[in-house]
């Protein structure tokens, strides 16, 4: 891989920075291109089905697109599939867990001071690693399918409605979690949502996911 | 000793018993006996062809006429294989990757038995090589069919999970690790549970036939353990590869799960 150049960084290298998409196209929808830049929100909404989900797919790699998709300038292509998707990580609306308990899904990880902060910071405490998969609420396991990625430490978060099971109080503490982790790890970011008011609370920018492309939304 | 010849009126009082079945199924309503029938009918026309067709077969000791009539049977086995999956693999690929996986396993086990542990010559004498072919593609072909049923079934019904695997930076042979490993035993158990039965449960055919035909029960068991050990090995080996060829097939070289060149269940 190519070294960032340690002083005055070239414009070029500047505009390239964080996550960028050109051109992308999937299953007749787009283009759709945008760029998010290290540590900033942009907020994506739009009528269901509108191809939302299958958007963040696409950025994932885990369907067939056009276009390009780069993070800092290397596109895709040039990663391979499982480094590329520990990068750009996606959290799907419906996490799916195959093992029998919590701890067996990070069993490398959860021995890190980042979890037992996260567990802690979203509401569990540290015997969570014990507990049955089956037995969780729908919101436990959105809360703990965050941390399973975040723990990852991705350079690009791609939220679909990362609050959809959450009570109000949940809301506001996973935006606030998330916000600042975003902002101290200079994490690119884009949250999926129909809730137009989150997105104006979390992100900088809102767009409208049309088939043709995004249009961008104004603070109303 | 010489085994008593059946009569073909042995044989229909045998079939009387087949249709007084096939009358109860009509009378308790159980929907079975057009079945019943037809697959009796089956039997007895498929065995009679192929009684006749060995008997050429075994008088001429042609390596070609050997060789055909194995591709005619290997064949007719990856054609069983496709018919019995839910979802299939589209176009011919699933095909050829059924009929491989048991061509590599059954035809190597077979040669292998017939040059080096029977040691007959020539080694495609048809008395010897078509009826342990014939065992091997059988038990195979039930191995190789379980285990790629389950396979494409269980990608379909699991491809949430597969994908959430993918999605947090797995490799596919991780994400689908525990199914191909579960979709492997699938298709080994029944060998395994027949070896473990053998001679206690069951009298397995092979060697029940041998005596039957005269030969001394100890020859028949030394035959029958061959014979399990090729069957164990082949299907083994069979289905290890039918499984790698079919989920090579389920991701593409950007490891994205691809479930659309799988058929559809109407």
């Amino acid at each position: 891989m190519k070294e960032a150049p340690l002083l005055s960084p070239s414009p070029e290298r500047a505009e390239n920075s964080g996550l960028s998409l050109s051109h992308m196209s999937f299953l007749g929808n787009g283009p759709y291109s945008v760029n998010v830049k290290p540590g900033e929100c942009i907020g994506l909404t739009g009528t269901s089905g509108i191809g939302k989900t299958q958007l963040l797919r696409a950025i994932a790699d885990v369907i067939v697109h056009g276009g390009n998709c780069s993070l800092d300038g290397e596109p895709c292509s040039s990663f391979s599939p499982p480094v590329w998707r520990k990068m750009v990580a996606m959290i799907p609306a419906e996490s799916f867990w195959w093992h029998d308990t919590v701890g067996a899904h990070f069993e490398d990880t959860s021995q890190r001071p980042e979890f037992l902060n996260l567990i802690e910071k979203l509401g569990f405490s540290s015997d969570i690693v014990g507990w049955q998969i089956s037995r969780l609420s729908t919101g436990e396991r959105q809360r703990l399918s965050l941390i399973r990625t975040l723990i990852q430490r991705p350079r690009v978060l791609l939220l679909d409605e990362p609050t959809s099971a959450l009570d109000i109080k949940m809301v506001m503490i996973v935006e606030e979690i998330l916000a600042a982790i975003c902002d101290s790890l200079q994490i690119s970011c884009l949250w999926v949502s129909h809730d137009i008011e989150q997105l104006f609370r979390v992100a900088g920018k809102v767009y409208r996911v049309e088939k043709t492309g995004f249009t961008e939304e104004s603070d109303a | 000793m010489n085994v008593i010849s059946l009569s073909s009126f042995d044989l229909s009082l045998a079939a009387f018993l087949l249709l007084l079945l096939a009358a109860t199924s009509l009378r308790i309503g159980l929907g079975l006996e057009k079945r019943i029938i037809i697959s009796g009918i089956r039997m007895t026309v498929q065995l009679l062809l192929i009684g006749m067709v060995l008997k050429v077969l075994f008088t001429s000791e042609n390596f070609f006429l050997v060789g055909f009539m194995s591709l005619c049977m290997l064949l007719v086995a990856g054609y069983e294989v496709r018919a019995r999956q839910k979802r299939k693999l589209r176009g011919s690929t699933g095909y050829l990757i059924s009929t491989g996986s048991m061509l590599v396993s059954s035809f190597t086990v077979t040669f292998l038995a017939l040059t080096v542990m029977v040691g007959v010559d020539p080694w495609y004498t048809p008395q010897y090589a078509i009826p342990m072919l014939g065992m091997l593609l059988g038990n195979t072909m039930n191995g190789v069919s379980l285990a790629s049923d389950r396979l494409t079934t269980e990608m379909y019904n699991q491809r949430g999970m597969v994908e959430q695997r993918l999605l947090l930076g797995q490799s596919w042979q991780e994400a689908s690790g525990e199914i191909r490993r579960d979709c492997m035993r699938t298709g080994m158990i029944p060998i395994i549970n027949s070896m473990a039965a053998a001679g206690v449960v069951s009298l397995p055919g092979m060697m029940t036939g041998q005596i039957l035909g005269g030969s001394s029960p100890l020859d028949a068991v030394k035959y029958q353990i061959l014979i399990m050990f090729l069957i164990a090995a082949g299907t083994g080996f069979g289905v290890m590869t039918a499984i790698w060829l079919i989920s090579r097939r389920l991701f593409d070289e950007r490891q994205r799960l691809v479930l659309d060149c799988l058929t559809n269940i109407k």
